[in-house]
């Protein structure tokens, strides 16, 4: 319930926050730069001055947006693909699996250089600058990390087919997708809910190393792992600089890892023989 | 089962072929040249980049391209590096040990602190040592590696002033040789390893606590086994299906590398060395470090599914 | 110019009426540098002096370990292969070239007996020829002895096309014979009053015939040589791991006396550039880090107790924004960025002038570049004798806005400026790099105050700077309005910085995007001045064509320039390292030695 709460403040806070700080993210003042927090700038200043509070918040929208985007899209693509390669006994198994196996081997940095350079006017086109930027990011980081749900969701799969209740279910006549739903897939969730709360730290950061290659948002926006990442030469200097979106980073982690076991409890599945 | 794996063995060798193809079209179709360090220089002509270009064949279709490739690589020769203009494998070669020692290193301080943590935390859910485990490990995979090797350098080597920083060669031998070379991996290894054991903590507990639960080991506990026997026994080997597929998903990074890390400590691995390629666009160094990982990573999870067959016999493989 | 007074003066010191010091302290004080003073000396007939020695060590070696941090570690060994300054640094330790340009940005000589001028007979009057006199008694690091044809076959081998070197072009348009075992002898198709450039600095390394002969051509990449270097240099080759280390022990048999003070080298490479100057700076891990492009901020911060400093040399290199003068979103004929084209907003002198108002030089070099930067409104930023008074820059929004709405561009309901219906917008590409998105973000700002609407975007170095014809994203594409980067200057002479922007060089879909001119900028008046300076031997001469060359590109705003750069090091505060900007950090290894 906690974590609920705490990630509704959260997402509260960079909604309804720009409303109440209204400061800009972008104004320079390089006078005014690499400040501690005090009461013109709660959180401090970057070495530009900007205001980080602002910034913050303006980031907060973006990172949790693309982490959480993301996180779905690798954990939907995962279970998916994992559920079908562990339930099928044919050819279909190992043709994703060597699909899973080919996305784990491909270098990520020339293949997001290779989309960026065949996709990023077309999408830019389609959705408009800051909607293409967003479903190519969120399409990107989802679909560069969903081999690991994959694999951990077909390993539990193929253990789980073979156990009595479920070839208790198949004998009482009940269809595959029946099986899967009902009594496979609540029990594989465990490792897929773990994946889950990682991916999204992981999307978060692996956003701002996307903007490095000229794939994410433009380079003046701020976002949390942006943020962290410029700030991690200065961390001797300004450690109050980094302090903030770690921190948020790791709220937001911990947030979405309860929600995820308070799902499984909800879901609850045990009692298996 | 012999027979599955000879199986899988044959199927492999197809679907490397086709990983290489993907791989081979990703890598060409990705921009960029290994000559943009000459663009600026005013003492060297643009024609002088462009004639590299069309010297080494990068010019070439890609098709061409590959099957230059393929049949080089089936001869043993992985061609040649853009960018030093040294055979690959010689390059490759240098870099191993060190990959192998860092990251497998690293691997293993993971394993050896997620697996007691993990299942000890598992035995005694929402207890303090729980709660204080779960807070590092979400702390740990919330903080990137290039943000807590910046951390550890200037605790460990600015402050402190304990070690150093920059891995490097050492020469000698004997102990000292032996004491410098663990002192400077220090760093690198905590981590990149703590990093890792943070993840993979959460996993192990998680197939604990699924299976602790069953029916069955409150069966056996009711018989009368001890707490130890039963952990080990019947709620370990249950539970490790997942986390073989973890240690499977991981392995090939030995050989990968880890870029971050290597990058900040000055690590001479394999994975300094693909970035830079990478970023340099040197095509035949990224082809073989990418295609022999490929390898890595289609020969463990083969591995892991012979042991899932070994951890849970129910489990068939046809 | 002052270019009787000149003329009456390098007569002066040729009959020694004038002591040659004092006339480089006049140059000086009129704006020239020592080492331009000295090049006009030795083209007006007066022979370059050297720079007084420094050098304190009194016997060779003794100097324990050099340790050196290359962020980029060298990924190759042989000097005509060398792609970046990183491998011409590391290359740079075994192999030396005739002569290198020194601390004070003389030619000093190396593989050389003396620097050729027109007393000792070196240099001939109509800058066709050049003969070069080598030292006597040096030795290649396998003992064998090196002579003339060492220097021939260097030659030889870098302007073959089949050994793909990329210093062919250095070596181009020229024939080089032996005059004797201890001399050769360079004969130039045209007059090249710039003869410095072929022997000289990284490009000039001369390389062993008897280990290279069997290499030329299209075995090049087969020598083993190329791995372990065999040179002249003052260290000899232990170890190299491309990208990673190389390792060197001194040579016992070196032609300088004295020298070299270090008993082994040792080049680390990898990392990035702050935790470089950690190393040296704060904990002493490491004698001197190259390149050191860090925030001046987190600079000072390292020296405040540090073990280290850093030091700066002034070479020529300009940050600048480039103008695109074509238009980038209209396609003709499968060409972007088409001469056939005007751009629609930036054609108009008064929106470039605008934007050049709206560079806030000042808070880019207090943030950002700190004290490796210096404001400047010319393109061309050395050396001194080139250097334009007739320019000069300021930032004013206001300045700015007045220019704008002089133009017809009028404040819409957002703020954005528009005329005809159409936004005052313009996009804003750069290579991915910390310094250039700050400076990206400091430009948006004032712009946005002045009612321009500035979009950024960022491409990867490797994109940016390749030469790939396909690429949108390659500055010499130029697919955006305004563009920014940084153009070195690899030796004291601005010909081939200036000669870039010639109307016939323009980039195109024809020439593969490989023509230098991206702006697409034509100027009549540009071209006849860049022709003339290309064949002018008078050197006043030649100096103010270039200085007129730079006072169109200004007047026209072509570029916005900056920041001229300085190259940073971080040293340790013991080692007395010998640095120009207008050479390799490695180019005078043998002068290194640690105070004790």
């Amino acid at each position: 319930m906690v974590s609920a709460v705490l990630l509704l403040l959260l997402i509260a806070a960079v909604v309804i926050g720009p409303f109440i700080w209204r400061v800009s993210i972008s104004d320079i003042d390089v006078v005014a730069g690499m400040q501690g927090p005090s009461v013109a700038h709660p959180f401090g200043t970057d070495d530009l001055g900007q205001d980080l509070l602002a910034r913050m918040i303006y980031g907060g929208r973006i990172s949790l947006a693309v982490g959480l985007a993301a996180m779905l899209v690798s954990v939907f693509v995962g279970t998916l693909i994992g559920a079908l390669a562990g339930m099928s006994r044919g050819p279909l198994g190992y043709a994703l699996m060597w699909l899973t196996d080919l996305f784990l081997s491909l270098p990520q940095l020339p293949l997001l250089l290779m989309l960026i350079y065949l996709f990023r006017d077309g999408l830019k086109a389609m959705f408009g600058p800051e909607g293409g930027i967003f479903i190519l990011i969120v399409l990107v980081i989802g679909g560069l990390r969903w081999m690991p749900v994959a694999r951990l969701v077909r390993a539990q799969f193929l253990s789980l087919r073979e156990k009595e209740f479920v070839e208790a279910a198949r004998a009482l006549g009940a269809s595959p997708v029946r099986q899967v739903v009902r009594h496979i897939l609540p029990n594989a969730l465990g490792p897929v809910i773990i994946a889950g709360t990682i991916d999204v730290a992981a999307a978060i950061i692996a956003e701002s190393t996307l903007s490095f290659l000229g794939l994410g948002f433009p380079p003046d926006t701020p976002t949390w792992g942006r943020i962290l990442y410029d700030a991690k030469d200065f961390l001797d200097i300004g450690p109050h600089w980094a302090l903030f979106p770690g921190g948020a980073i790791f709220i937001a982690v911990v947030a979405i890892n309860f929600i995820g076991d308070g799902l499984r409890d909800a879901l609850d599945a045990r009692k298996v023989i | 089962m012999s027979q599955y794996i000879l199986r899988r063995l044959m199927i492999a060798i197809p679907s490397l072929l086709g990983i290489s193809v993907v791989l081979f079209v990703v890598l060409a179709l990705a921009p960029g040249d290994p000559f943009s360090e000459l663009a600026t220089n005013p003492n060297v002509p643009p024609e002088v980049q462009a004639a590299l270009r069309t010297k080494f064949g990068l010019d070439d279709p890609i098709y061409l391209r590959y099957l230059h490739w393929l049949a080089a690589m089936a001869q043993g020769d992985w061609g040649f590096s853009f960018v030093s203009r040294i055979n690959v494998d010689t390059l490759i070669l240098q870099r191993l040990p060190t990959t192998l020692y860092v990251i497998g290193s690293a691997q293993l301080l993971a394993l050896l602190i997620a697996i007691p943590v993990g299942v000890y935390a598992a035995t005694r859910p929402y207890s303090l040592f729980d709660q204080l485990a779960n807070t590092f490990a979400f702390i740990g995979f919330s903080l990137p590696t290039f943000f807590t090797g910046i951390l550890f350098i200037l605790v460990f080597s600015v402050k402190l002033d304990w070690l150093p920083f920059v891995y490097t060669d050492v020469p000698g031998s004997g102990i000292p040789w032996l004491l410098e070379m663990i002192r400077q991996a220090i760093m690198p290894v905590m981590v990149l390893g703590l990093f890792q054991a943070a993840s993979m903590t959460r996993f192990v507990r998680s197939a604990m606590l699924d299976v602790i639960r069953l029916d069955y080991v409150t069966a056996a506990r009711a018989k009368g086994l001890g707490q130890a026997k039963v952990i080990v026994k019947h709620v370990m080997r249950n539970a490790m299906i997942p986390v073989v597929t973890l240690i499977a998903l991981q392995m090939p990074a030995v050989f990968g590398g880890a870029i971050v890390t290597e990058q900040i400590f000055r690590i001479p691995g394999i994975g300094s060395l693909l970035i830079s390629s990478i970023l340099a666009n040197d095509t035949p160094v990224v082809m073989a470090v990418t295609f022999v990982f490929a390898c890595l990573v289609v020969l463990f999870n083969l591995i892991a599914d012979v042991l899932y067959g070994w951890l849970d016999p129910r489990i068939s493989f046809r | 110019m002052f270019d009787n007074n000149l003329r009456g003066m390098i007569d002066d010191v040729r009959d020694g009426r004038m002591d040659r010091r004092a006339f480089v302290k006049r140059m000086i004080a009129v704006g020239l540098t020592a080492p331009l003073a000295n090049q006009i000396l030795a083209i007006g007939g007066v022979a370059m002096a050297q720079s007084p020695n420094p050098y304190k060590p009194t016997k060779r070696g003794g100097g324990g370990p050099l340790k050196l941090l290359w962020w980029q570690g060298p990924t190759l060994l042989n000097p005509h292969f060398a792609t970046g300054t990183k491998d011409q640094d590391g290359s740079r330790i075994f192999y030396e070239p005739l002569a290198s340009w020194d601390v004070d940005g003389h030619l000093n000589p190396i593989l050389a007996a003396e620097i050729p001028s027109i007393q000792n007979g070196g240099l001939a009057a109509d800058a066709k020829s050049v003969v070069w006199k080598l030292k006597p008694g040096v030795k290649w690091h396998d003992g064998k002895p090196f002579s003339a044809d060492d220097v021939v076959f260097t030659w030889e081998y870098a302007s073959d096309p089949a050994t793909a070197a990329v210093s062919s072009a250095t070596y181009a348009g020229m024939t080089v014979e032996k005059v004797d075992d201890l001399a050769v002898r360079i004969k130039f198709k045209d007059p090249t009053p710039f003869w410095a450039n072929a022997f000289v600095g990284a490009y000039g390394c001369i390389i062993p015939k008897h280990l290279f002969a069997e290499f030329k051509g299209g075995k090049s990449r087969e020598a083993s040589t190329n791995l372990k270097p065999v040179g002249t240099g003052p260290y000899k080759f232990i170890e190299f791991k491309p990208g990673d280390l190389i390792r060197g022990e001194i040579n016992q048999d070196y032609h300088m006396a004295n020298r070299p003070y270090f008993d082994t080298i040792e080049m680390k490479g990898g990392g990035d550039a702050v935790s470089a100057a950690r190393a040296v700076i704060q904990t002493g891990e490491y004698d001197f880090a190259w390149n050191i492009q860090v925030e001046d901020e987190v600079l000072l911060r390292l020296e405040k107790g540090g073990k280290g400093k850093t030091l700066y040399a002034v070479g020529g290199d300009i940050e600048f924004i480039a103008i695109n003068f074509t238009d980038p979103n209209t396609e003709v004929d499968g060409e972007r960025s088409s001469m056939k084209t005007k751009h629609p907003i930036l054609s108009d002198p008064r929106v470039r002038q605008a934007l050049a108002l709206l560079v806030d030089r000042e808070s880019i070099k207090k943030v950002i570049y700190g004290r490796a930067g210096r404001a400047t409104a010319n393109y061309l930023n050395g050396p001194e004798e080139f250097v334009s008074k007739n320019t000069k820059w300021e930032f004013s929004v206001e300045k700015a806005s007045a220019l704008l709405e002089e133009a017809g561009w009028k404040a819409g309901s957002d703020g954005i400026r528009e005329k005809d219906g159409k936004k005052l917008k313009l996009l804003y590409q750069t290579s991915i790099n910390g310094p250039r998105q700050k400076t990206q973000a400091i430009v948006k700002q004032a712009c946005q105050k002045a009612g321009i609407d500035v979009e950024l975007k960022s491409v990867v170095a490797s994109v940016f700077f390749s030469s790939d014809v396909a690429n949108p994203d390659t500055y010499s594409h130029f697919y955006a309005d305004i563009e920014m980067f940084q153009i070195p200057m690899t030796q004291p002479d601005p010909a081939l910085h200036m000669r870039r922007y010639h109307s016939r060089n323009v980039a195109t879909k024809e020439n593969k995007w490989q023509g230098p001119n991206f702006p697409r900028w034509v100027n009549k008046d540009f071209d006849a001045a860049v022709d003339a300076a290309d064949t002018e031997t008078d050197p006043i001469k030649r100096a103010d064509l270039y200085i007129k060359c730079n006072d169109l590109m200004w007047q026209d705003t072509v570029m916005i320039p900056v920041m001229h750069r300085l190259a940073v090091e971080a040293c340790s505060n013991t080692v007395r390292p010998a640095l120009s900007g207008w050479a390799n950090q490695t180019d005078n290894l043998q002068d290194w030695y640690r105070e004790t």
